[in-house]
C-alpha cells in the first residue's frame, strides 16, 4: 500500500512539476532559466504586448480556435443526434471512422493533409489549419455530445410533438435547451484543443503562424525564453479555466436531466 | 352510435416481427378503456399508433370520424401521458403545463388562467412556480396529466402512468384518475400490465397477447367469464381442472375431482365438441364448509395441503381425490371461522355456475 502511495505521488510530481516551473520562471527576473531564483518581476508580462508578431499570432490563433470550435461542435451535434436517434446501415463502422482521428497520430494527419492540399494547389493559411483542427476536434465534440443525446429521454421530444410542436420547434424548444450544457462544453474543449495544437498548425499554417508555432520559433532566441514562459503561464491558466468551465457545464447538464454522474474528463 | 376511435384490421410489422395482428377495436366517447397484457403483447404499440407515433402497416384508424392516415401526432386530437412522464426539466411547472398553449390564440392572462385551472384540477394548486426537477414522482405524474389535459383532447392516452409509483400512491392515483375522467368526460385509454388496475379503473378492457386482442369485455365479464384459459390465468388466480365433455348440447361434463356437472351455455365457449376440455374456477368461488354455514350446492371432500395466512384472508391449497394438482381456495377470516391446519380434512362447497369451460 505504501509503495503504491509513493508511486502515485511521484507520478503526479512528474506530471505537474514542469508545468509548475512555468509560472515560477515567468516571474523570475533573470534571463537564464535556472535555479536559484534571483528575484520577482512582472517585466516579462509587460513585454508581451510590445511584440507585434506575437500579437498577430494570438489574433490568428483565436480566430482559428473560435471557428474550429463552432464548426466541430456543429458537426458533432449532427453526428451525435443521428447516432442517438436513428438506426441506419453501417452505423457502428461509420461512427467508428469518425472517431478514429482521436487516436490517429497528429503528425500523420498533418503530413497527409499537407500533401493533399499541395496536390490540390491550395495555398496554406488560417483556413487550412481550421480544416485540420476540425478534423481532430470533431471526435472530442461527438464524445461529449453523444452522452448528452443518448441520455435524452426520447419521450421528451415525443411529448413536445404530442403537444402540437413541429419537429423543428421541438428541437429548438426541448432538445437544444436540454443538451446546451454539453454544447457549451464541446465548444470550450474544441476551442482549447485548437488553441494549443502545434503539429497540424506547424505544417498547415503558411506565412501566418499560430501562437504555439510562434512560441516554438522564439525558442531559438535565449533572450526571449522568459517572455515565452510568461506567455505559457497565461496559456496554461486559460486552458485550465476553460476545462473547469467545460466540466462544470457537463455536470450541470447531468443535474438538469436528473442523472447520476458517471465519470467524465475531470 | 359511431365510435370515437375506430380501428379496422390494423397490422404493424417491424421487419419480420408482427407486432399488431389484425386489430379491430371501437372505443366510445367518454369511455375509460384499458389495454391490458404482458410486456411485448403490443399494447404500447397500439397506443402509440393511436397517438400517431407509429404508423400502421395496414388497416385504418379513425378518430371522431376523421381518417388518421398520414395525420402526424401534432395534428391529432389526442394527448399522451408518458410512462416516464417526460416532464421538461428545464421548465417550471407552469411552463410545462402551458407548453401546449404556445400557439393558441389566447392572451397571456387567459393562458395563465388555463394553467391555474389545469393545476387545480390535478390537485397541484400553488405549484406553478416550482422547478420541474424538484418534483416527486406523484407530482410529476400530476403535472404530466395537467399538461396533456390543458389542450382538451378528445382522447387522453396513458402509457403505464402508475407503474413507477409505490403501492400506496398508486392506489390513490387509481381512484383519482377515475374521478378525473368522470369529471372531464374525455375518453381515456390506459395501457397497463397490472390486471387489478385495469379491473378497478376501466369501463372496458381489451386483453392482448402476442399482438392480438384475446378478449374485449367489461371487468366483471372478463373476470367471471374469461374466453380462454390464457385470459383466465392472466387475470387474477384461477384453478384449472381437466374435464371431459359428455354431451355438447346439454353441456354435461365430467370434471376431474369434482365429478359430473352440467353447466349453462354462457359458461362455455361456442362450438364445443364432446371430448377432452378444461374447466376453470376462481379460488373465492369455492369455500371450505364450516359448522352452520350454508353450502353452495355441490360438496367435495378435501385435505388441506398448504396454507397461507394473509390476515383478512387465508389461502388454502387442498388436495381433492382425482384432481391432478392441489386447488387453491381463498377464505375470508370471519368471527367464528377457524384457520385450518395442514393435514386437516375439510368439505369444499362450490356452485356449478362458477365453472368456466375452455376448449382443450
Amino acid at each position: 500500500m505504501k509503495s503504491l502511495r509513493t508511486y502515485a505521488i511521484l507520478y503526479l510530481i512528474f506530471l505537474y512539476a514542469p508545468i509548475a516551473l512555468l509560472p515560477i520562471f515567468a516571474f523570475n527576473d533573470a534571463t537564464i532559466i535556472a535555479f536559484p531564483l534571483t528575484g520577482f518581476t512582472t517585466q516579462w508580462f509587460t513585454e508581451l504586448p510590445q511584440i507585434p508578431a506575437l500579437i498577430d499570432s494570438v489574433k490568428n490563433s483565436l480566430y482559428i480556435a473560435v471557428i474550429t470550435a463552432i464548426l466541430s461542435t456543429l458537426l458533432g451535434i449532427c453526428a451525435a443526434r443521428a447516432a442517438a436517434k436513428y438506426s441506419f446501415r453501417f452505423k457502428r463502422p461509420i461512427m467508428g471512422f469518425i472517431m478514429v482521428p482521436l487516436v490517429l497520430p497528429e503528425i500523420i494527419v498533418a503530413v497527409s493533409l499537407l500533401v493533399i492540399l499541395l496536390q490540390l494547389g491550395l495555398s496554406l493559411g488560417a483556413w487550412t489549419v481550421i480544416m485540420g483542427h476540425v478534423l481532430i476536434c470533431t471526435p472530442f465534440c461527438i464524445a461529449i455530445l453523444n452522452s448528452a443525446f443518448q441520455n435524452l429521454d426520447p419521450a421528451m421530444e415525443e411529448a413536445a410533438i404530442d403537444l402540437g410542436e413541429t419537429p423543428w420547434s421541438t428541437f429548438r424548444l426541448v432538445t437544444l435547451p436540454l443538451v446546451s450544457p454539453a454544447i457549451i462544453s464541446a465548444l470550450l474543449i474544441s476551442f482549447t484543443i485548437s488553441l494549443d495544437e502545434f503539429i497540424i498548425a506547424f505544417f498547415l499554417t503558411g506565412t501566418e503562424p499560430t501562437l504555439p508555432v510562434y512560441l516554438w520559433s522564439q525558442l531559438r532566441f535565449p533572450a526571449r525564453i522568459p517572455v515565452v514562459m510568461a506567455l505559457g503561464t497565461i496559456l496554461v491558466a486559460g486552458s485550465i479555466l476553460l476545462l473547469i468551465l467545460a466540466e462544470m457545464m457537463r455536470r450541470r447538464g447531468l443535474r438538469r436531466a436528473g442523472l447520476q454522474d458517471k465519470g467524465g474528463f475531470l | 352510435m359511431t365510435a370515437l376511435i375506430d380501428l379496422k384490421n390494423v397490422n404493424k410489422y417491424y421487419g419480420d416481427y408482427h407486432a399488431l395482428r389484425g386489430i379491430n377495436l371501437e372505443i366510445a366517447q367518454g369511455e375509460f378503456f384499458s389495454l391490458l397484457g404482458p410486456s411485448g403483447c403490443g399494447k404500447t404499440t397500439l397506443l402509440r399508433t393511436i397517438a400517431g407515433f407509429e404508423a400502421p402497416s395496414d388497416g385504418t384508424l379513425h378518430i371522431a370520424g376523421a381518417d388518421m392516415n398520414g395525420v402526424p401526432a401534432n395534428a391529432r386530437p389526442t394527448n399522451m401521458v408518458f410512462q416516464s412522464y417526460a416532464i421538461f426539466p428545464h421548465l417550471s411547472v407552469a411552463e410545462n403545463v402551458g407548453f401546449g398553449l404556445r400557439k393558441a390564440q389566447m392572451s397571456k392572462q387567459e393562458k395563465m388562467k388555463s394553467v391555474e385551472e389545469a393545476l387545480d384540477m390535478v390537485g397541484l394548486k400553488g405549484f406553478r412556480g416550482r422547478a420541474a426537477h424538484a418534483l416527486s414522482g406523484g407530482q410529476r405524474q400530476r403535472v404530466a396529466l395537467a399538461r396533456a389535459l390543458i389542450l382538451k383532447p378528445k382522447v387522453l392516452l396513458l402509457d403505464e402512468p402508475l407503474s413507477a409509483l409505490d403501492k400506496k400512491l398508486r392506489e390513490q392515483m387509481q381512484s383519482e384518475l377515475r374521478r378525473l375522467q368522470r369529471q372531464v368526460g374525455i375518453t381515456f385509454i390506459l395501457v397497463t400490465h397490472d390486471q387489478e388496475e385495469a379491473l378497478i379503473m376501466s369501463d372496458r378492457v381489451a386483453v392482448m397477447f402476442e399482438g392480438e386482442i384475446a378478449q374485449l369485455a367489461d371487468p366483471q365479464t372478463l373476470y367471471k367469464r374469461p374466453v380462454t384459459r390464457k385470459v383466465g390465468d392472466f387475470i387474477g388466480v384461477m384453478n384449472f381442472l381437466p374435464a371431459t365433455v359428455k354431451d355438447a348440447a346439454a353441456i354435461d361434463l365430467d370434471v376431474a375431482g369434482l365429478g359430473a356437472v352440467t353447466i349453462a351455455e354462457d359458461q362455455a365457449p361456442s362450438g364445443i365438441t364432446p371430448g377432452a376440455a378444461e374447466v376453470g374456477i376462481r379460488p373465492e368461488m369455492m369455500s371450505i364448509l364450516f359448522e352452520g354455514e350454508p353450502d353452495r350446492g355441490q360438496i367435495t371432500q378435501a385435505t388441506i395441503k398448504d396454507r397461507a395466512y394473509y390476515g383478512d384472508m387465508t389461502y388454502y391449497d387442498v388436495d381433492i381425490e382425482d384432481a391432478p394438482k392441489p386447488i387453491t381456495i381463498s377464505m375470508k377470516n370471519m368471527i367464528g371461522r377457524p384457520v385450518l391446519e395442514v393435514g386437516d380434512t375439510a368439505r369444499v362447497s362450490w356452485d356449478a355456475r362458477s365453472l368456466v369451460l375452455f376448449s382443450a
